[in-house]
């Protein structure tokens, strides 16, 4: 008996966003009378972080402080239309939809601006700290905050914008078979290495180590969150996740999901990524999507790792000890 | 059956709940107390997120009768939480990026605080070996053992520092 070490690599193109009856989402902004913005959006937040990376690109935009941003997704019923949060589309098409919103929204603020400032919009820029100023003359500038105040109180004004973006529907040539599915793609590849126990059939994973190519990164500490997050997942669903039962006795099987199988924190191999930054074309400041993908490419490299540790190729999910163990048995008896 | 009152100390303070019979820990504070820091998340004792403190020991709060800590000490997440500022496990946290949906981390951070009563020094294997009970699903655990880390060496520093 003994521990068999082996190698594997696996890359995926992922796409952004998906191609049914077309693919919308729509967002609104307003300012309130002390100057924050609220963001309207109907795509949820599930933890990955998507009101962090809206209220960043809200707030590059309309060129207000992250802190003056208030995102609310509070309700589908009565917030504007979204398709949801899946297809890793979330950044990239509520994302586009906030600019436009965004961009409507500031023309409006600078327009109050210009009228309090007795000055053309053309003139006005911002500092980047909350302030609007008149392009070359410092000391006439204004609070963000107190215009917000004097749109509503003074001058009778909305600042508000609208913003819509949508992926057109893309039908399939008949002759061709060709159609344009998603809005972009990120790229990522993954070498797995792990230890293969003979006796027991455990596969240990010692480390993942990833190459993200996802666009531009809103945020960096959210997409390593994502990477090692999803490498964790890719290697629970290589190895452990399953409804059928883990040896062949039913009452074995897990009853729900409390009692199926993952990974604990004794399992952790060493996750490593580095990111390249390639800007889409048509994202939000260049961004792609990076959320299911992460889960991908752990999942081949794993199983490619385990064949070169032992020479048997598992092709069903999850490769559990005893699949390993059977497949094990199979090659010692040789071909059948 | 009737209900009966219940007493116990909640992060210095005496409180009373009125329970009926097998009312846990976990619904008391969360239902009754408005202390909602505490997560419920499967209910079953196997995921941690309800973790809390009855006299410095973390315990599952879904599976504790309250009539169980009548007349002890219980430490949430909210007394925890320094007045002004963060705890140094909650500063290592948000340092380590120790989270996504953050549904796991009250529970992360009180058992974190009672290894650290029990072992202020703690190498990784210690810290790995005590988040088994506690489930996370989104950060596959490195920065959560990273962030412990860093709270231990803060923690041991600042005590170090202290007038004895």
């Amino acid at each position: 008996m003994a521990r068999l070490r082996g190698t594997g690599i696996a890359a995926v193109n992922y796409p952004t966003g998906m191609n049914l009856g077309g693919d919308p989402s729509q967002a609104l902004i307003h300012a309130t009378t002390s100057g924050s913005f609220v963001v309207s959006l109907s795509a949820t937040d599930l933890g990955q972080g998507l009101k962090t990376v809206i209220g960043q690109i809200a707030a590059e935009t309309l060129g207000v402080e992250f802190g003056e941003i208030v995102i609310d997704t509070a309700d589908t019923d009565t917030g504007p239309h979204d398709m949801g949060t899946f297809a890793s589309r979330a950044t990239h098409r509520v994302g586009n939809a906030v600019i436009a919103a965004a961009t409507e929204a500031r023309q409006a603020l600078l327009e109050v601006a210009a009228e309090e400032l007795e000055a053309a919009v053309d003139d006005l820029e911002g500092d980047g700290h909350g302030n609007l100023l008149v392009k070359g003359v410092p000391t006439r500038s204004v609070r963000i905050a107190e215009i917000a105040s004097m749109a509503q109180f003074k001058y009778g004004r909305t600042i508000a914008g609208r913003g819509a973006y949508m992926k057109p529907k893309s039908l399939v040539d008949p002759e061709t078979g060709a159609m344009d599915p998603d809005s972009t793609e990120a790229h990522a590849c993954t070498v797995a290495e792990v230890e293969v126990d003979t006796e027991t059939g455990v596969v240990t994973v010692l480390s993942i180590r990833s190459a993200y190519e996802v666009g531009r990164q809103v945020n960096p500490a959210l997409v390593q969150g994502q990477i090692a997050g999803g490498a964790w997942m890719g290697m629970s669903h290589a190895l452990y996740e399953t409804t059928a039962p883990y040896y062949p006795a039913v009452d074995h099987s897990p009853r729900d999901f409390s009692e199926y199988l993952m990974p604990g924190p004794l399992e952790m191999p060493e996750i490593e990524c580095v990111v390249l930054e390639m800007p889409s074309s048509n994202g939000p400041y260049g961004v792609k999507g990076i959320g299911e993908m992460t889960a991908n490419s752990p999942i081949p490299a794993i199983a490619n790792a385990i064949y070169h540790a032992t020479g048997v190729r598992f092709d069903d999910l999850p490769i559990t000890p005893e699949k390993i163990l059977r497949g094990l048995d199979a090659k010692r008896s040789g071909p059948s | 059956m009737a209900s009966t009152i219940v007493a116990f100390e909640l992060g210095g303070r005496e409180v009373e709940v009125m329970v009926k019979p097998m009312t846990t820990l976990q619904s008391a504070l969360r239902d009754q107390l408005g202390f909602t820091a505490t997560k419920e998340g499967c209910r079953q004792g196997g995921c941690g997120s309800c973790t809390v403190l009855v006299n410095d020991e973390p315990m599952l709060s879904c599976l504790l009768p309250v009539e169980d800590v009548a007349g002890q000490r219980v430490t949430t997440l909210e007394s925890l939480t320094p007045t002004q500022g963060l705890h140094p496990l909650q500063q290592a946290f948000l340092d380590a990026n120790a989270f996504q949906c953050g549904y796991c981390t009250p529970g992360m951070t009180m058992l974190a605080q009672a290894l650290l009563d029990h072992n202020p020094a703690p190498d990784r294997g210690d810290i790995t070996q005590a988040l088994t009970g506690n489930i996370c699903r989104c950060t596959g655990y490195g920065p959560i053992v990273r962030a412990i880390e860093v709270a231990a060496q803060a923690m041991h520093a600042g005590e170090e520092g202290q007038p004895r």
